[in-house]
C-alpha cells in the first residue's frame, strides 16, 4: 500500500450544521483513500461571500485569518470541500496578493495575528482529488462501481466563476463528470450545470430560488438523470430543499434527489452508509439507489 | 426617452464614487448586451445589466438606487466571466448596493424573519444574505 497523503482540511459552518452528511462523506471517502486529513485549528468562518467592493478591507479579514491558521498549523495549503468556503478564501488570497497595500493594512489591524504574506494556497477537494490523488488511483479502490446510475453534475457559480478561481474549463469543465465516470456511473449532460441557483436570495425571495431550481432540475432529469450531484451546501438547500416551494409554484416538477459529491464516493468506495443519511435530504436519495442496486 | 449629458456635479460624484468602489471603467462598456444574455436573474430585473452600465456611465442614480436588479443580482460571476471588455459588471452592481448600504439603508430585515425560517435556511444562506443586503 503507498504511503498516506496528508490534507490540510478547513470545513466551514455548514458542513458542521445543515451539511453534516457532506462532511461525514467527505472524512469516510477520504479515509477509504489512504488521504489522511486533519482539520485546521481554530478555523473560522469564510465570511461566505467574497466582498467586491475594493476598499472592504473589514470582510476580508475572516478568509485571511484562516490562511494564517493554516500557516500556523505547518500547512502551506488546504483544502476545503465547500463551494463558497472555497471562492471566498480563494478571491481573498488573491486579492491581497494583488494589493499588497490592502494586506499591509490588514496585518497591521490584527495585531496579534502573526503577519501573512499571501502564502498560503486553498483548494477545492475536486482539485486535490484529480491532481494529488488522481482519478485513476481511486478508480483502482471503487469496490461499488455505481452502474447505470445517471448523474447530473451541477457546479453552479462558485467553482469556476471568476475564471481567477477555476480550476478547469470555466464554461464546460469536466472536473465532476470525470469523477463520476472514476465511480462507474455515468454523467449526463445538461445545459443548466452553469446556471446559479439564486444562492442566498433563497432567504428573501424563495420564489426567485424555487423557478431557478426548477428550471435546473427540469434541464438535468430532461437528459435523463437519476440523481444532481454537487459540492456546495447553497446549492444543495436550494434544489433539495426548495422543491417543495418549486413543486407549488410548478405543478409538472418531477423531483430529483440531490447529492454530494462525496456521498458518491463513498457509496462506491463503500466507506460506509451512514453517509446517505436520509434524514437530512429533503428527497431522500435512497429509493433510486435501491433501483439500482447500489444500497 | 431623452436623456441630456451634461457635467452636473452630483451625477459626477455619483459615477465617482460607483467606480471607486467598484474599481471599474464604466466607459470601457460599449453595450455589446452579452452580460443580460447570459444573466440568470435577468427575468427579475427592472434594468437589464447592461443597461445598469450605461445608466451608471450617465450617473442616473435615482433610477439605479430605487432598482429591483441591484438587490437581485446574486454575483454568480457569469457576466464578469463574459465580458468581451473585462468589465466587472458584478462589482459595478455591488458598488450600487454599497451606496446604499453605507447610508444604512438595509435590503433584508432580520426581524421580519420568522423563527422557522431561521431554524431551517443553513447559516450559509443567512451570513451570505445578511453580507450582501444588510449594513
Amino acid at each position: 500500500m503507498s504511503a498516506p497523503i496528508k490534507l490540510a482540511y478547513y470545513p466551514g459552518c455548514t458542513m458542521k450544521n445543515h451539511a453534516r452528511n457532506f462532511e461525514d462523506a467527505t472524512w469516510s471517502a477520504m479515509a477509504s483513500l489512504g488521504v489522511e486529513m486533519e482539520e485546521l485549528k481554530r478555523w473560522n468562518c469564510c465570511g461566505t461571500v467574497y466582498s467586491l467592493a475594493v476598499d472592504d478591507i473589514m470582510r476580508r479579514l475572516a478568509p485571511i485569518r484562516n490562511l494564517i491558521r493554516a500557516k500556523q498549523g505547518g500547512a502551506s495549503e488546504f483544502a476545503t470541500a465547500c463551494a463558497m468556503c472555497y471562492n471566498t478564501i480563494k478571491r481573498a488570497n488573491n486579492h491581497v496578493k494583488e494589493y499588497p497595500e490592502t494586506l499591509s493594512r490588514m496585518n497591521e489591524f490584527m495585531d496579534q495575528e502573526p503577519d501573512y504574506h499571501g502564502d498560503v494556497s486553498v483548494t477545492h477537494l475536486l482539485e486535490f482529488l484529480r491532481d494529488k490523488v488522481g482519478f485513476e488511483a481511486m478508480g483502482e479502490k471503487v469496490k461499488k462501481p455505481l452502474k447505470g446510475l445517471k448523474v447530473a453534475c451541477y457546479y453552479g457559480c462558485l467553482l469556476m466563476r471568476p475564471r481567477s478561481v477555476a480550476f478547469d474549463d470555466p464554461e464546460n469543465p469536466k472536473v465532476m463528470e470525470n469523477l463520476v465516470q472514476t465511480l462507474g456511473a455515468e454523467p449526463v449532460d445538461f445545459a443548466h450545470k452553469m446556471e446559479c441557483c439564486a444562492a442566498y436570495k433563497t432567504v428573501d425571495r424563495p420564489d426567485i430560488v424555487a423557478d431557478q431550481t426548477y428550471k435546473i432540475l427540469t434541464s438535468a432529469k430532461g437528459q435523463g438523470a437519476d440523481v444532481v450531484m454537487v459540492s456546495c451546501p447553497l446549492c444543495a438547500f436550494n434544489l433539495d430543499q426548495r422543491q417543495e416551494l418549486a413543486l407549488e409554484r410548478h405543478p409538472e416538477l418531477r423531483h430529483l434527489p440531490v447529492v454530494y459529491f462525496t456521498q458518491l464516493m463513498a457509496l462506491a468506495l463503500e466507506s460506509g452508509e451512514t453517509a446517505l443519511d436520509s434524514k437530512r435530504h429533503h428527497i431522500d436519495p435512497r429509493p433510486v439507489l435501491a433501483a439500482k442496486e447500489l444500497v | 426617452m431623452t436623456v441630456s449629458i451634461n457635467p452636473d456635479k452630483t451625477r459626477q460624484a455619483f459615477i465617482k464614487k460607483v467606480e471607486s468602489i467598484s474599481r471599474q471603467n464604466l466607459k470601457a462598456c460599449y453595450q455589446c448586451g452579452k452580460c443580460s444574455a447570459g444573466c440568470p436573474m435577468a427575468a427579475h430585473m427592472d434594468i437589464l445589466p447592461n443597461q445598469v452600465i450605461r445608466y451608471a456611465q450617465l450617473g442616473m442614480m435615482n433610477e439605479l438606487l430605487d432598482s429591483q436588479s441591484i438587490w437581485n443580482c446574486v454575483s454568480c460571476m457569469t457576466c464578469n466571466s463574459r465580458c468581451p471588455k473585462s468589465v466587472r459588471i458584478a462589482e459595478v452592481f455591488e458598488a450600487l448596493r454599497q451606496v446604499l448600504l453605507r447610508r444604512r439603508e438595509d435590503h433584508l430585515f432580520t426581524q421580519k424573519l420568522s423563527q422557522k425560517t431561521l431554524g431551517e435556511l443553513p447559516p450559509i444562506a443567512l451570513i451570505g444574505s445578511f453580507r450582501k443586503l444588510t449594513s
